[in-house]
């Protein structure tokens, strides 16, 4: 599998390492509402598409950044490839 | 200062040695480089620009591209990742380089000394192409020069600078396992030549 990254072009997949659904990046401010509740599900509940699939990796054995990756979890199709901390700014988290 | 200079004790080198290791095959050498300052330089968020134009003119050209090194006079550069440089100068005459580098680039960046914290060999010679690409999933053949991958060998994370395409590189890696990167490239090496 070749993840084509944004900065550096074509690499092969063994060089990331793999966290998870890039809704980890839309963590819940810890002082709101209903707190508790909201970590739960940030911490628990995940959907587990059988197609399109948008997900966090690093590329440790590169430029160690993180990246979200859109892939297709039927046929491993790479539709898309952000750096994360672009997506996250762009959601309006600063760090 | 003062009553600590003339202590009489000499540093080795990451390998162990009094003098930095050499070894040579036909067609390729692998040798230690040990006077070499290195400080990292990261831009702080939003000062991106303001780092790049304060380092530019303490190192006397601009800081390199994605993916690649430059060289300036003494000092040298190699971008190590998204608003992330390495900056390293000779150690003799640029000791304290860190904290120079951080009084040009003041509030913008964040340095840190680097010196220590890795070992550096340059190979040399036509084989090098032989040797890398048993080594690493860099694409050596297709590089040019003034290209920096960061790349693994073995279990180690590493740096490898182009020199010339085919017949010199840099490669730097984490100084607490250099036997261990030397025994990678050694036995590469020898499977080689």
């Amino acid at each position: 599998m070749i993840i084509n990254h944004p900065i550096l072009g074509p690499r092969d997949s063994q060089e990331f390492t793999y966290l998870g659904d890039a809704a980890l990046i839309d963590r819940p401010d810890w002082q709101a509402e209903g707190a508790a509740d909201q970590f739960h599900d940030y911490l628990y509940l995940r959907d587990n598409p059988a197609g399109e699939h948008r997900e966090l990796w690093f590329h440790e054995q590169g430029d160690r950044s993180w990246l979200v990756v859109t892939r297709n979890t039927v046929t491993h199709e790479i539709l898309n490839v952000e750096l994360a901390r672009d997506v996250a700014r762009a959601r309006g988290r600063s760090k | 200062m003062g009553k600590f200079d003339n202590h009489g004790l000499k540093a080795i080198s990451p390998l162990g040695g009094q003098e930095p290791r050499v070894d040579v095959f036909t067609g390729l050498q692998i040798r230690e480089v040990t006077d070499r300052a290195l400080a990292s330089l990261a831009a702080r968020q939003g000062s991106e620009d303001a780092v790049k134009s304060a380092a530019a003119s303490y190192l006397g050209g601009a800081l390199p591209e994605a993916a690649s090194w430059t060289e300036h006079g003494v000092f040298a550069a190699w971008w190590m990742g998204p608003d992330l440089w390495m900056v390293s100068a000779p150690h003799d005459s640029h000791e304290l380089m860190a904290a120079d580098l951080k009084q040009a680039v003041g509030d913008a960046g964040s340095v840190v000394e680097q010196t220590d914290g890795w070992c550096r060999f340059d190979m040399e010679g036509p084989r090098c192409f032989d040797v890398l690409e048993r080594l690493c999933n860099a694409n050596v053949r297709a590089g040019k020069g003034g290209d920096a991958t960061r790349t693994s060998m073995e279990h180690l994370g590493v740096f490898l600078l182009c020199q010339t395409p085919g017949q010199g590189y840099s490669i730097i890696g984490p100084r607490s396992s250099a036997g261990s990167l030397h025994h990678a490239l050694v036995a590469a090496a020898k499977s080689v030549i």
